[in-house]
């Protein structure tokens, strides 16, 4: 244990140089799976690193292991192999690092929209009058001002998702985990939660990871974006993606983000292909 | 065709304020007076059919000189209700003590029962099969029993109120716990929380409906069991006196005590919903919001 860390710590701190210390990384991850069939292995000695402020992209074939990424990643399951660090100290099995954001909102009906965005802080032991304070700051920022006391019902399915990511935001964790947060919404929803994102994001500059099959999304979201393989799951493509930002809507239209999204569909159509060639064989 | 308009009605009242709204805004009603109309459409037809129920019975036996002792009339059974209204009374109390007190047990033990399968996965595997079994445990054998056991007061009683209530109760609660979906378990878990807040911040609330419909269930269980547990012998309540009144040939008194625990039922059974929107309001507005 302590072997391997001292040797990871000694590549990874490099104190004294230019280059930012990633804030997380993920060291050769592997996890599978027990089932009926027999052992499904699903991650694969997964690599990824982030440096602080930056927005990464994962896309992959369904099913290859995204979600059970970020379950290792936010330590709600354990890795088979494997570290995690974060800010250079191990942190495998820990909770308190990563803000989870599932794929449902998971706003719950009985809480009006402020307190749901206050049942992380709550979870945690700050008093409810403090907690309600600090995620009342967001509402405005959020596009959220004036729906702090309605229930989830009422609100627009882009709305829900923003107090969903509210939600995650105000624990002040330091990487966000977000699992497809735009695959429920329809296009025009969708589009506009986009650049919306891209804005707040500009403003707060939180580390994220997103899971997204939109590879359009990815691209115009992020710094980098990481293709996985199909099963066993490994990371097949690590794209950096340098377009300007701020990014508007209009950056989609251009022919430099047409050819970086036609390289990376290129690689996602081979392993969705591969993906099912497998499953075929396996059934 | 008729007849599919008034189930239609009966079943789905928001459907007829929609009608209403739609046919446009020619006096704006106070919201007083919508509910009140509303309530009207729910309950009119029910009681449309029970008037004409009862009419049509009157006529059965007022042309049919059918004998009394066999099948008295409805205006002789509220005659006669009417009439021993004390005796009934009396009766009454100790029944609706009987109902309160066992199925105030059969909640604690089921919340308690509940609670403790929640948190053990073994007390789940352990206890989940008694309960099935306690259910099949006939109630007709084992009431006399408890006379002989506990004798005529209120203990046997309250046993037997309990045993038909608490099934309904403790499954309506195991199964409202595990109605909550694994992800927000896990959402909880992400943000640090441990056994006991996910309990308290989702599975308990997400329980709520559940628990609600086992309780509607399980009160209306409670009044007849209070009944037949008395039935079987007692020293007062509307069971041992509908026993008297059927020995001693007066099916008209005997149909009176029957009106009364409907009528007990009954309220009871609409308590319930009164209950719910006070604990429980977003679960109306929710599926409200959804029509
Ligand atoms: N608890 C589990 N037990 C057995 N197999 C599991 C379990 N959880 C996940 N798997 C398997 O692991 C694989 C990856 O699942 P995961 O949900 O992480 O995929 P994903 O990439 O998020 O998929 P999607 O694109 O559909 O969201 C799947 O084949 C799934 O069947
Ligand atoms: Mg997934």
């Amino acid at each position: 244990m302590t072997v391997g860390v001292e040797v990871h710590a000694t590549g990874t701190i490099p104190v004294a140089s230019a280059a930012q210390p990633p804030r997380f990384e993920l060291w050769h991850i592997s996890k599978g799976f027990e089932t009926p069939g027999g052992f499904r292995p699903v991650l694969d000695g997964i690599d990824l690193k982030a440096t602080s402020g930056s927005f990464i992209s994962i896309i992959g074939p369904s099913g290859c292991g995204k979600s059970t990424l970020f379950n290792v990643m936010a330590g709600l399951e354990p890795a088979d192999a494997g570290r995690v660090y974060v800010d250079g100290q191990e942190a495998g099995g820990k909770r308190e690092h990563f803000g989870y954001m599932p794929q449902k909102d998971l706003l719950f009906p009985w809480r009006t929209i402020l307190d749901n965005t206050t049942i992380g802080l709550e979870v945690q032991g700050k008093p409810r009058k403090e907690a309600r304070v600090a995620a009342a700051k967001l509402f405005e920022p959020f596009g959220l001002a004036g729906f702090e006391h309605a229930r989830p019902f009422e609100l627009s399915g882009g709305m829900r998702q923003r107090a969903a990511l509210l939600r995650t935001v105000v624990q002040e964790r330091e990487i966000l985990l977000l699992d497809e947060p735009f695959g429920a919404l329809d296009s025009l929803t969708r589009l506009e939660m986009q650049t919306w994102l891209a804005e707040v994001w500009v403003k707060y500059r939180w580390t994220v990871v997103m899971v997204t099959h939109d590879v359009r999304e990815a691209v115009y979201l992020s710094d980098q974006v990481v293709v996985l393989s199909a099963r066993p799951t490994k990371v097949r493509l690590v794209k950096d993606i340098t377009l300007p930002r701020p990014r508007e809507e209009a950056l989609m239209a251009t022919p430099e983000f047409a050819a970086i999204e036609r390289e990376l569909l290129e690689v996602l159509h081979e392993e969705s292909r591969h993906a099912l060639q497998t499953q075929r064989v396996t059934v | 065709m008729a007849a599919a308009t008034v189930t239609e009605m009966a079943v789905l009242p928001p459907t007829i304020e929609e009608v209403q709204d739609a046919a446009g805004p020619r006096r704006r009603r106070g919201k007083g007076q919508r509910a009140a109309s509303r309530t009207l459409e729910t309950v009119g037809p029910v009681l449309l059919l029970l008037v004409v129920a009862t009419v049509v019975m009157q006529a059965v036996v007022d042309q049919g000189n059918i004998r009394p002792e066999v099948l008295p009339s409805p205006s002789r059974v509220i005659r006669s209700g009417w009439a021993a209204r004390e005796a009934i009374w009396q009766n009454t109390v100790p029944t609706l003590q009987v109902t309160a007190i066992g199925f105030a047990v059969s909640l604690v033990v089921g919340w308690l029962l509940a609670i403790i399968v929640d948190f053990s996965r073994f007390a789940r595997r352990a206890l989940t099969p008694i309960l099935v079994a306690s259910q099949t445990v006939p109630i007709i054998a084992v009431a006399p029993l408890m006379i002989i056991w506990f004798g005529f007061g209120l203990l046997p009683k309250v046993i037997v109120v309990a045993l038909v209530t608490f099934f309904p109760v403790t499954i309506g609660l195991i199964e409202g716990f595990d109605s909550t979906p694994k992800e927000a378990s896990s959402l909880l878990a992400s943000m640090g929380a441990g056994k006991w807040r996910t309990f308290r911040y989702v599975r308990l609330p997400s329980a709520m409906p559940s628990f609600f419909t086992s309780l509607r269930i399980g009160i209306t269980y409670a009044v007849t069991g209070a009944i037949f547990a008395e039935y079987v012998g007692a020293k007062y309540g509307l069971g041992i006196y509908m026993s008297m009144q059927k020995n001693s040939f007066r099916t008209d008194l005997v149909l009176a005590a029957v009106l009364v625990t409907s009528l007990i039922s009954i309220l009871l059974f609409l308590s319930t919903y009164l209950l719910q929107r006070l604990v429980i309001p977003w679960y109306g507005q929710e599926k409200r919001s959804q029509t």
